[in-house]
């Protein structure tokens, strides 16, 4: 798919290397990409499932796959995840994270501020609240998701807005760089950015139009209305009229049916009784724009600091897709609420939709919509209530006249008006008085443009008379790189790359380097203490900036639950860490096989005056998936048993090893147990036939070779280890 | 004023509970294409300046080059000719390409004097 070197899972993304020859890159596929669902379902480990697409080459399952074969089953709707840091050197390495979970739509919020410079912006200066969208940035960013997209197996679309004052360059812009998906609706510049209204239609007609060329997926703005009027759930039938004038808009100005999509929000949440707005409002929606597809957004009105909340209703809201529709399931990270979201959240939202869709798969061949009853009652009322709206809007002039007289985003349930809605005025507005008519003669001698255009005679392309334009000769396209080295993408490197490429280490949750970290705690004391003890703990622990970020209050006395940030300002060296050496353990199947083979038999005990028997019961016992799970045979001899004793109970029976179990450590009384029983093994002459392991919360795996043990464990052992260390000692001696 | 709308909305409701479910719909989109007709007009008749920019990036000519000559473009009065076609029109009386062109009106404003003239008399 792309010219890059493959990727190795193993090691970080190469920004310097990404950002090297930009100028001549090309992405190697355009236009929008949807998963593909195999007919007939899928099949995964034991399962069948019947509204899955197909899965991933490389990919990190839920927590818990480890329970089945390591399945990671990926929905039917491509799942969208939104990042928007302000540095994109940063967000690619975030949006790797994303792929690897399951996200194959990868949204990049724009910088704050950029939909009113009436211009294209250049280089890769710092964002606020986004990144500003350049064509360097989205270059490097489009370069890094092409190998991304190779290492996981999926293509993955790239995405952003075409919104602003600067739309169709915009779209041009995106249609060069392979951007596959990308926001387009005249009326959120309009309502939300105050652009002057006949610029922003004039300007999306030719935007759509450039973005059919490229085969760029466009989603309209509507859900903005129930995320800024006061009862998103009352705005329902202005929704409906918001996303129709959209798709008429889009229809007209050439943009194929299959390349829109709607942006739509669950607008309830709870405490309210969300089913009973959010239902009928999916169902109607999805009756009126069945011709298009929908992109399942979830609610983002009520979020405020608590991520665990926010999950909640995001599982409702994807529920409410899967007993609808979702083409597109968009993820929201449960943290945008309190701050711009961190690495973490964005795989927490993904896997929010991972686990509802997995859960529920093929939910509607168990259980079906009551449409009979209030659910149809109430679909019917809000589309008749969207059909009255747009009658008035023709009987009061018009759209414009509609927009002047504050129609939208009354927070009152239509025809009721608060008299709150968002009202412009057509001479107003930012870039006010700047559309021009095209006289007779106009023209533009360039692809994908919308609207009259006088070419010459008998012209077969649209650039004919240029020799071509960058659509259909992308060499032409004009890159520049940087306009100021100062605010740039190599300065910021500079300062980050000891945590990208050197040794040093620092937690982060945005950018490289950040050294942001979250504390959770609880503290027995009312809300206003609580909070400054939060703060407190924080500093004595070395934090900088401490900021609780959430706090729940458990009992108005007994105490809350709060959450700190604060920042580390200290590294870590890595080459001061050592890492325990791992032990790969044999295969279950071939671990029973082992055991299976010899009738493997062990004898255990609790040694020397030691009555603690909880931890090696735990490593015997298949109730907590000890040995006897694989099928062992053992002889628990109970506690406080004489190491000789061990010697000969295993010589009577023949055992294949010796487990022997020592808690008590003072005098090291565990050491001299270990020793001794290695020692009379010995003596005993059975010490080549015995494997011999020893296990106890004092004991570390480095006291096996000082002991004369085969192996040694501490605490958290569990049956699985024992038996691999077992088979593979036998197998050391051939004894296996 | 409030109370009129809600009498005019309950007129309009007993007409539109009468339509089968298809027949709303087709009613919902009759009356958006009907919204939509009068923009589209105006938006194929009419241009703006981010239009004429994308126009020049599509002819080759980097985005900061593009502010400046549609800034001139639209001072000298042709932004109504096309950006892309006063370019045409000026490589085609001076020789060279588009491009060219486009550092031209950069460097002399005045390039663009009379340029469209001959068409008109």
């Amino acid at each position: 798919m792309s010219n890059p070197k493959p990727l190795d899972k193993n090691q970080k993304l190469d920004i310097e290397e990404i950002l090297e020859n930009l100028e001549d890159y090309r992405p190697p596929r355009k236009g929008w990409t949807w998963r593909v669902k195999p007919e007939g379902g899928v099949d995964m480990g034991p399962f069948h499932y019947r509204d899955m697409s197909e899965p991933l080459k490389q990919s990190i399952g839920l927590p818990a796959s480890k329970y089945f074969d390591n399945i990671d089953p990926q929905p039917a709707p491509v799942v969208t995840s939104e990042i928007a840091s302000g540095r994109f050197e940063d967000d690619i390495r975030r949006m790797r994270m994303a792929a690897w979970h399951g996200a194959d739509h990868l949204m990049v919020i724009r910088h704050t501020g950029q939909s009113h410079i009436d211009g294209l912006m250049e280089g890769t200066p710092e964002g606020v609240g986004g990144v500003p969208i350049t064509r360097k940035q989205i270059r490097a960013s489009r370069k890094a998701i092409d190998m991304i997209e190779d290492e996981v197996g999926r293509p993955i679309n790239f995405h952003s807005y075409v919104s602003g004052v600067a739309g169709p360059e915009v779209a041009v812009l995106f249609a060069e760089e392979g951007i596959n998906g990308a926001h387009q609706d005249p009326q959120y510049n309009v309502l939300y950015r105050n652009i002057n209204m006949y610029r922003s239609f004039v300007d999306a007609a030719e935007a759509k139009h450039v973005m059919t060329e490229g085969g760029i997926f466009q989603i309209d703005g509507a859900h903005n209305a129930n995320a800024t009027a006061k009862a998103g759930w009352l705005v329902m039938p202005e929704l409906l009229v918001q996303h129709g004038i959209n798709c008429a808009y889009s229809l007209a100005s050439g943009m194929p049916k299959e390349l829109i999509g709607l942006s739509t929000v669950p607008p309830n949440s709870p405490p309210a009784p969300k089913l009973w707005y959010d239902l009928p409002y999916a169902v109607a929606l999805r009756d009126f724009f069945s011709d298009f597809k929908m992109r399942a957004q979830q609610n983002t009105r009520y979020i405020e600091s608590d991520i665990e909340e926010a999950t909640r209703t995001h599982v409702i809201d994807t529920l409410i897709s899967m007993l609808t529709s979702a083409d597109i399931q968009s993820t929201i990270t449960p943290d945008e609420g309190r701050n711009v979201p961190w690495h973490y959240n964005n795989i927490r939202g993904i896997q929010t939709v991972k686990q509802t869709w997995a859960g529920l798969d093929g939910i509607n061949e168990l259980v079906s919509l009551k449409m009979d009853g209030p659910l149809g009652e109430m679909s019917r009322d809000i589309r008749e209530r969207a059909v009255a709206f747009l009658e008035e809007i023709i009987e009061v002039g018009g759209y414009f006249a509609a927009v002047e007289k504050g129609f939208f985003v009354d927070s009152a349930q239509y025809p009721e008006r608060s008299g709150d809605g968002i009202a412009r005025d057509g001479d107003g507005g930012v870039a006010a008085n700047s559309i021009v008519k095209r006289d007779a003669d106009y023209m533009a001698p360039v692809c994908g443009h919308f609207g009259n255009n006088n070419l010459p005679e008998g012209t077969e392309s649209a650039c004919e008379p240029i020799g071509g334009c960058t659509l259909c000769h992308p060499e032409l396209i004009a890159y520049i790189d940087e306009l100021d080295t100062e605010d740039s993408v190599a300065k910021r490197m500079e300062a980050t790359y000891p945590y990208r490429k050197g040794n040093l280490i620092r937690p982060e949750v945005e950018w490289a380097g950040d050294g942001v970290v979250l504390l959770q705690m609880m503290i027995p004391d009312n809300e206003d203490y609580a909070r400054e003890a939060g703060l407190e703990v924080a500093r004595r622990m070395g934090l900088k900036d401490p900021q609780v970020i959430n706090l729940m209050v458990l009992h108005p006395a007994e105490g809350c639950f709060l959450e700190v940030k604060g920042k580390v300002d200290f590294d870590v060296d890595r080459t001061t860490l050592k890492i325990p050496e791992k032990v790969e353990l044999l295969p279950e199947e071939e671990l029973r096989e082992a055991v299976k083979k010899t009738t493997l038999t062990v004898v255990a005990g609790t040694v020397g005056e030691d009555e603690h028997s909880v931890g090696l019961r735990e490593i015997l016992d298949i109730k907590h998936g000890g040995i006897e799970k694989y099928g062992v045979k053992y002889h628990y001899l109970g506690t406080s048993v004489p190491v000789d004793k061990m010697i000969d109970a295993a010589i009577e029976t023949g055992a294949n090893a010796i487990l022997i179990s020592t808690i008590i450590s003072h005098n090291n009384v565990h050491r001299q147990q270990m020793t001794k029983l290695a020692e009379l093994a010995t003596e005993k002459g059975i010490r080549d036939k015995v494997v011999l392991i020893a296990g106890g919360t004092q004991v570390t795996p480095e006291m096996a070779a000082e002991t004369g043990m085969d192996s040694t464990f501490g605490r958290g052992t569990k049956g699985n280890q024992v038996v691999d260390a077992i088979v593979k000692a036998m197998r050391a001696r051939n004894l296996l | 004023m409030t109370d009129e709308r809600i009498i005019q909305f309950e007129q309009r409701h007993e007409v539109l509970k009468e339509l089968s479910d298809a027949e709303l719909k087709d009613r919902f989109w009759e009356l958006c294409n009907q919204v939509v007709e009068p923009i589209v007009d105006l938006a194929r008749t009419h241009t703006s300046p981010s239009i004429e920019r994308s126009v020049l990036l599509r002819m080759g000519i980097d985005s900061q080059s593009a502010l400046g000559v549609v800034d001139r473009i639209h001072q000298a009065g042709l932004l109504g000719k096309g950006a892309g076609h006063v370019l045409l029109r000026l490589s085609e009386k001076r020789g060279g390409n588009v491009r060219e062109a486009a550092a031209a009106i950069l460097e002399d404003k005045e390039v663009l004097d009379g340029l469209f003239d001959e068409v008109q008399a």
